[in-house]
């Protein structure tokens, strides 16, 4: 039977606030276990949480980023359970309140295509610490002999964020995956690092058959390490549930890992035993009024969503969908990219400089674009330059070298050194009959049918002009001079 | 001049800064007093001898070089469910018995910062759950005023060591009543702000929504020092109120003409017996005697106060606590695994009275039991709060018994519920986060008992009116000055 897959997503993403979200301990990935606790974050007796507002702030944002309704009112509550890198034994999360709730990602394939993913909400709640089992051979709790607590990562501000079972396929739960990364990168609220765990995702997946419209059975896939694996373990699960219901047999809910070196998800438990996380709305936190005034004041301050540019890049510009990601996806460079834009008006022209030689540089240096002494400003000047047919793209090149060098306004370098392009019959007449008379075996040569020459006597008066000449003209007038 | 213990915190402070008398002999002098009583009272879970000293040495070189301090030299016994950096603090339970507290609470630092001097970190019921210190899993605290009753709880250490001049302020923490009933038991002045107005960062929690901390002192006006040295808002916890604080010690009255006070309907005080009613009867012509004016108001839903509280406090504890798991601090009892090592730990760790608890305010948060239970307790204490709002309309306080009953007998209440209602007449003022508090109205002989012992009489006034409350009690205190009349049934009492 043909079937069709129905895939929701829950990720955690790590806010990359200063510090933590409810104290003052440093939130950094990477520092010597058990450096960044204080007895907040360790869950000391007596000790009270303070929510960071930095946080919530990023949770605003996000939640603008995706269109989501932001609540006037919003809350914490208390997950209760037991786990030993859990310090209080409850995680300080959001229950019936969310900061924010609904929303859409607009997502791209890789052709481009656009779609939409709705999300259910997203919510703000606290990291757990970080748990290091020895003493077995695999690393697993099951043999290990005595186990270790990191607490460095406890009370990271960790952001929920809930799809609805909106995919249909492994290339558009990475294509969301992908535009949620993009998207919270580019609103700078994290670093959505899969590998250092700032991102963490699950995949809910069921099939039925094509044309259904109740939901089959799920499965949550846990332990997924990069966006690929995310890709293999949905497609190997929807390959696992469709082999099943061929066979007659019956999909069983439960949760599965994802075993990357093997290919195959596992069953790790399954769901028959509910947890009662037993919610209740947290004593030591008041409720949050999130005002109007708030939400405006973070929007007024929100920069170009990565959809918009999309948008714009391929349908205003023109671009392929490979230069509009590779602009989008260097946040600091399409803001360069952008701003200079709206200087000079010119978009193409401004992309091949931003790709092209500004990239070159760029890597040769080791200085980002947006830190070298070519402003978008002075870029802008350079692409107007070239499109008013001042300079040539030679003279380009050699002025985008020079500013890159620090030596300012390349209108100014032009005005100064008189590099402006002429198209001035006498100059032009000039500068021809000086290398006319100066390569006259050549002359010889092209008259005698050998018109290969040519290139060499053009460029011999581009040399001549100091690159000024108009290439154009120079090519008409030499034909002309020397007999068509 | 020699080290006056017996004198109230202003006289203390006076004599300190103007060099009459050192804070190192105050300490020395309470050090002594301590080291005579202890062995009858059992104040203290530990008495900081070695910090006491650093901090009057410290004080006094302060004070040479100019410095003065509200509170300098004051003595004081801190419950110990309040951190005290380097100081162990358990909370008056075996799971916290050798935990040393990393920083020290707010309130505390605050005092600290005032000048007051901690001596000694004041047993208590276990996890501040209880109303006779008989809950304490460390040590049995007696009444100083007879060694045969329970001193209250569950800041009862700390009630006992002010009684007993171990101490002339004494912090305790207050959540339905842990600070006013044994201030009454012990014949002091018992007082809990507004809840927010002392921050609680550093507070052991047991119920997040209702501790409060406040003082336990043997008159009104230490009682306003003390508050006005530790209230304010602290960022420390979003809870505490961001709020001006006007000063009450420069605020206390002499008499209350242009105050109206309301008596309860419901509080029906003829069925504690015909001395209590006296007692309590002859406290409101005092209040009368004085200017001010008796009216009559009702709260009709007081009577679910009790009921209110035993589902919102055991939820809230049967979170907070969960956090004494054996994995990073406290009490550890192995096991094979991490489950039977934290269940191994707590029920090593953990006394009946606190497991009792745990499990009723699990159960309350339990899917499907949660809307019966938690859910409709936070309604009434709604109403409970609209109740006492509506009284507050037709008076400016509430007049009305801390307690039933004064001290009772070592194991007299053996059934859990009969010692819940030690708390019926202050529970209702916890859920509502009223500022209250208790002040000594007169003594009555328990049948069958030979000495006098006191009662207090709680005057609790609407959110934040911490002043005219104050200065009121003050007004009452010194026309009827009760406290003194029975000073002498006190072992030793210093003169």
């Amino acid at each position: 039977m043909k079937y069709e897959a129905v895939i929701g997503i829950e990720c955690h993403v790590e806010l990359k606030t200063a510090s933590k979200m409810f104290c003052g301990c440093a939130n950094r990935f990477g520092a010597e276990p058990n450096t960044l606790i204080c007895p907040v974050c360790l869950g000391m007796p007596g000790a009270l949480p303070v929510p960071n507002a930095t946080a919530v702030e990023f949770m605003i944002r996000a939640g603008l980023a995706f269109k989501s309704a932001i609540p006037a009112f919003s809350k914490f509550d208390r997950k209760n359970y037991f786990y030993p890198d859990m310090p209080k034994n409850y995680q300080i999360s959001q229950y019936d309140m969310p900061l924010t709730q609904g929303g859409v990602v607009r997502y791209w394939l890789e052709d481009g295509t656009i779609r939409e993913c709705r999300l259910t909400r997203i919510h703000l709640e606290e990291d757990t610490g970080k748990s290091t089992h020895a003493g077995s051979n695999d690393g697993r709790i099951a043999g290990s002999s005595y186990s270790l607590v990191d607490f460095n990562r406890a009370g990271v501000p960790l952001m929920e964020c809930v799809s609805e079972p909106d995919l249909r396929s492994a290339d558009e739960a990475v294509g969301f995956l992908e535009m949620l990364r993009r998207t919270l990168m580019a609103i700078g609220v994290s670093d959505v690092k899969m590998e250092e765990g700032s991102l963490r995702c699950d995949a809910n997946v069921s099939i039925r058959p094509v044309g259904s419209e109740s939901y089959g059975t799920k499965t949550e896939i846990k332990n997924m390490n990069s966006f690929r694996s995310v890709r293999r373990a949905i497609e190997s699960e929807i390959a696992r549930q469709s082999a099943l219901l061929d066979a007659g047999e019956r999909i069983v809910q439960e949760t599965l890992g994802w075993d990357e070196a093997n290919g195959t998800t596992i069953s790790m438990r399954s769901k028959e035993l509910a947890h009662d996380y037993r919610y209740f709305p947290d004593p030591d936190l008041v409720p949050m009024e999130i005002s109007e005034e708030r939400v405006a004041g973070v929007r007024a301050k929100m920069p170009p969503l990565p959809i918009e540019r999309f948008e714009r890049y391929t349908k205003e510009y023109g671009f392929n969908i490979k230069q509009a990601t590779q602009l989008i996806d260097a946040p600091e460079i399409a803001d360069f990219f952008d701003r200079s834009v709206a200087l000079s008006g010119q978009p193409q022209q401004t992309q091949n400089f931003v790709l092209g030689d500004l990239s070159r540089l760029a890597n040769e240096s080791g200085t980002p674009m947006h830190e070298s002494p070519v402003t978008p400003e002075l870029l802008g000047e350079l692409v107007a330059l070239v499109e008013s047919k001042t300079i040539n793209s030679k003279i380009a090149k050699e002025l985008l070298a020079r500013m890159w060098a620090g030596e300012g306004s390349p209108k100014a370098i032009v005005e100064r050194e008189g590099l402006a392009q002429t198209s001035d019959p006498a100059a032009l007449a000039r500068f021809v009959d000086e290398v006319l008379a100066a390569n006259a075996a050549s002359v010889e040569e092209y008259r005698a049918g050998k018109t290969n020459v040519f290139g060499f006597l053009v460029g011999a008066v581009m040399k001549n002009s100091r690159g000024k000449a108009d290439p154009a003209a120079v090519n008409a007038l030499l034909r002309e001079r020397l007999g068509g | 001049m020699p080290a006056n213990i017996s004198g109230g915190a202003a006289e203390i402070a006076r004599a300190v800064n103007a060099g009459e008398c050192s804070a190192r002999e105050m300490v020395d002098a309470t050090l002594a007093r301590i080291a005579s009583v202890e062995p009858q009272v059992g104040a203290y879970l530990s008495v900081l001898e070695r910090q006491a000293h650093e901090r009057a040495d410290a004080l006094d070189a302060r004070i040479a070089s100019g410095e003065r301090f509200p509170l300098a030299g004051v003595p004081l016994a801190v419950k110990d469910n309040l951190a005290l950096e380097g100081t162990v603090t358990t909370c008056g339970s075996k799971m916290l018995e050798r935990w040393v507290a990393p920083y020290t609470a707010s309130a505390v630092q605050s005092m600290l910062a005032a000048g007051a001097i901690p001596v000694g970190k004041a047993n208590m019921d276990e996890f501040a759950m209880g109303s006779s210190c008989e809950n304490s899993a460390l040590g049995v605290t007696r009444n100083p005023y007879d060694l045969e009753r329970v001193p209250g709880g569950s800041s009862g250490g700390s009630a006992a060591s002010v009684a007993a001049y171990e101490a002339t302020i004494g912090l305790g923490s207050d959540t339905g009543g842990s600070i006013r009933e044994p201030a009454a038991f012990c014949n002091l002045v018992g007082f809990k702000p507004t809840y927010g107005r002392i921050s609680r960062y550093g507070l052991i929690a047991f119920a997040s929504s209702l501790d409060q901390i406040g003082p336990l002192t043997r008159s009104v006006e230490d009682a306003a020092l003390a508050y006005d040295a530790m209230a304010g808002f602290d960022p420390m916890d979003s809870t505490s109120v961001d709020r001006a604080v006007e000063p009450t010690a420069n605020a206390l009255r002499e008499d209350l003409r242009g105050v109206r006070i309301g008596v309860v309907k419901q509080f029906d005080t003829h069925k504690l017996g015909s001395d209590i009613d006296d007692v309590y009867d002859r406290a409101l012509h005092d209040l009368e005697a004085l200017g001010a004016e008796i009216v009559e108001v009702e709260l009709p839903t007081a009577d679910y106060g009790l009921a209110t509280y035993y589902l919102i406090a055991p939820a809230e504890c049967s979170s907070n606590l969960a956090r004494f798991d054996g994995v990073r601090y406290g009490l550890r009892v192995d096991g094979v695994d991490v489950a039977e090592m934290n269940e191994r730990s707590r029920a090593a760790g953990f006394g009946p009275e606190v497991k009792r608890r745990i499990l009723i305010g699990t159960y309350a948060l339990s899917s499907g039991y949660y809307d019966a239970y938690y859910v409709r307790a936070q309604k009434a204490r709604t109403l409970v709060a609209r109740d006492f709002a509506k009284a507050f309309e037709k008076c400016d306080l509430i007049a009305a018994p801390a307690t039933s009953s004064p001290a009772f007998r070592f194991k007299s209440k053996s059934d859990p519920y009969s010692m819940y209602l030690m708390d019926y007449y202050t529970i209702p003022m916890s859920l509502a986060g009223l500022p209250a508090l208790s002040v000594p109205c007169g003594w009555v002989t328990p049948e069958g008992g030979e000495r006098a012992m006191p009662l207090g009489l709680q005057l609790t006034a609407p959110l934040f009116a911490e002043r005219p409350l104050l200065a009121a009690a003050h007004a009452y205190e010194r026309a009827t000055m009760h406290a003194s009349k029975h000073r002498a049934q006190i072992a030793e009492v210093p003169r």
